[in-house]
């Protein structure tokens, strides 16, 4: 029966694959398999949580050459007699699971965020044509690579009958140099945690605006986040703390959302927050389309208000 | 030494609309994916720093011919291009056959520069694909890209870390939309656009399907939209709804 192999180079998120794993074992019997790559404390872990472990210790593998990755990957799957790899869709494992997939002949997904397991056939869920649609899609091929969001799936919990075996493979001599590896510069805000977000649209027209807004956020308890072109192209903020397709999907318990006008590519990273408030000076928006509460208003004068009545709530 | 850039054709997102929870993409515009103008960006910056040829590769329906000038009028040399309308959304591992066979008939290939994902799809295999078909090294997630002589350095900005990586060309790149600003053509560019070399390729476009799509609609969300007048009653509702005071 073939296997389905799951690997990560982030612990946190090859335990979530372990989960995915037994979803699509679920009916099919499949066996699961796990690899880590020069992580002993990782294939422990996956071990505590009942994986079959395959660790691949090698020191000419450097996980920043996908090139070799892949086709240690390929190795790793033929000795475990393995169909299906299941990946994280961070971005190493994106990254990684379009080489894998070109390596094995097989059908790939990426940035699956769940799965229905149909009697026994996969089907994939994943953001289409900029997040307006979510496809149901199924790989046809014999052999799949399936790449699966952060957090779509719990990690798994402590079982027993796992184990760790040893796994060689052969690579290439690496055509890529690692020169440095460097901590990011911005901060380490997890917008995805928070229960709350108050969110920076364009339509926030002066960064002067922006002390008021870490305000309210700190007196709602909540982080602040904002739109795609808010970091990238006016930079007001790091690239963690972008809303959307190519950023963050999170779902806080309420989001106010300032000054976004609300295409798609956004709306995708916040459509699944319990209540959104849209604030935004312009009546058309699309955003108050998708809010629960809209107040059109301009921000530049209801900034203050909010900032003294939030902190008013604080007490 | 060639720079190319691989740019996707896509529908414009803006001017898709939902009916019946059904995307409607009958006359919406085709244009190029915003990720995708970052990496010409990237391209042309390459070339006004080495002097090398720019060469944009793309392949789509047969407007492509027409959205192809974006690509020339900001910068791009000439075009090599496959047309294809047969099949509307072709599957990345055919795009990547494609591409790969369209890159192989370009000389001296020093860099091959792809967005992070496509605008539509954002799956992010094509560039992995053909990096893997033409058997070179690759570096995904660029926040920035140096060529020295014959080799490339690059940063790529992951989740927690920054790498700087350094290979021999050549090599495959794709690029964060942070990467750069694209640059808006001139009038002059635009006009000049229509009159750069454009080489049509006859390519077999029929690959094996891989996928299939068993459903594909607009999430079901009624949200209230209910018009509040000032902050005071914002907060008054969302306090008794549980939302305030954590």
């Amino acid at each position: 029966m073939a296997a389905i192999l799951i690997y990560s180079d982030k612990t946190t998120l090859a335990l979530e694959l372990l989960n995915a794993a037994k979803l699509i074992a679920k009916n099919n019997n499949f066996p699961i398999k796990a690899v880590s790559i020069n992580n002993d404390d990782q294939a422990e872990e996956l071990a505590a949580k009942g994986a079959e472990t395959y660790k691949i210790i090698n020191p000419e593998l450097s996980l920043s050459d996908t090139a070799a990755m892949a086709a240690a990957l390929r190795q790793a799957a033929e000795n475990v007699d393995a169909d299906t790899v299941l990946l994280s869709s961070n971005r190493r494992g994106k990254e990684l699971a379009g080489r894998l997939a070109q390596v094995i002949n097989a059908g790939c997904l990426t940035d699956v965020k769940s799965l229905i397991n149909e009697n026994g056939s996969i089907q994939c869920v994943r953001n289409v044509l900029g997040g307006a649609t979510i496809a149901i899609q199924q790989i046809t091929t014999d052999k799949k690579v399936i790449a699966i969001s952060p957090k779509a799936f719990a990690a798994a919990t402590d079982e027993a009958g796992g184990s760790i075996n040893e796994c060689l493979v052969n690579i290439n001599p690496s055509r890529i140099k690692l020169i440095e590896t460097r901590a990011k510069a911005g901060d380490s805000v997890d917008i995805e945690a928070a229960e709350i977000l108050v969110v920076v649209g364009q339509g926030v027209e002066s960064q002067e605006n922006l002390p008021a807004i870490m305000e309210i956020a700190k007196n709602l308890g909540g982080e602040v986040a904002c739109s795609k072109p808010v970091a990238t192209d006016k930079k007001w903020f790091g690239e963690e703390r972008i809303v959307g397709l190519s950023g963050k999907i999170c779902k806080p318990d309420l989001a106010i959302i300032l000054g976004v006008s609300g295409q798609v590519q956004f709306t995708v990273g916040i459509r699944d927050a319990k209540t959104i408030v849209s604030i935004n000076s312009d009546e058309k928006a699309y955003m108050n389309q998708m809010a629960d509460y809209v107040l059109v208003a301009d921000l530049k004068e209801v900034l203050p208000e909010l900032v003294s009545s939030t902190l008013e709530n604080q007490k | 030494m060639n720079i190319v850039v691989a740019m996707k054709q896509i529908p414009d997102l803006q001017q898709i609309r939902i009916r019946n929870r059904k995307p409607i993409l009958d006359d919406v515009a085709l244009t190029f994916g915003n990720i995708d103008k970052n990496a010409l960006e990237a391209g042309v910056q390459l070339k006004e720093a080495t002097g090398n040829n720019l060469i944009v590769v793309s392949v789509g329906a047969e407007a492509l011919e027409d959205t192809i000038k974006e690509a020339l009028a900001a910068g791009a040399d000439e075009a090599y291009l496959v047309l294809n309308d047969e099949i509307a959304d072709m599957e990345s591992a055919n795009s990547a056959r494609l591409i790969a066979g369209a890159i192989k008939k370009i000389d001296d290939v020093g860099i091959v520069i792809f967005g992070e994902g496509s605008g539509d799809n954002y799956s992010g295999q094509v560039g992995s694909r053909v990096a893997e078909i033409m058997g070179l090294p690759q570096v995904g997630y660029a926040k920035s890209i140096n060529i020295n002589g014959n080799s490339a350095t690059v940063t790529r900005s992951l989740e927690d870390c920054e790498e700087v990586l350094e290979a021999e060309m050549p090599i495959v790149v794709s690029v964060m939309a942070d990467i750069n600003e694209p640059r808006i053509p001139s009038v002059s560019q635009i006009l000049k656009a229509g009159r750069k070399p454009k080489e049509v390729l006859e390519l077999d476009v029929t690959g094996d399907s891989m996928l299939a799509t068993i459903s594909n609609l607009a999430p079901d969300m009624q949200r209230k939209q209910i018009e509040i007048e000032t902050i005071e009653k914002l907060l008054k509702i969302l306090g008794n709804e549980g939302l305030l005071r954590r």
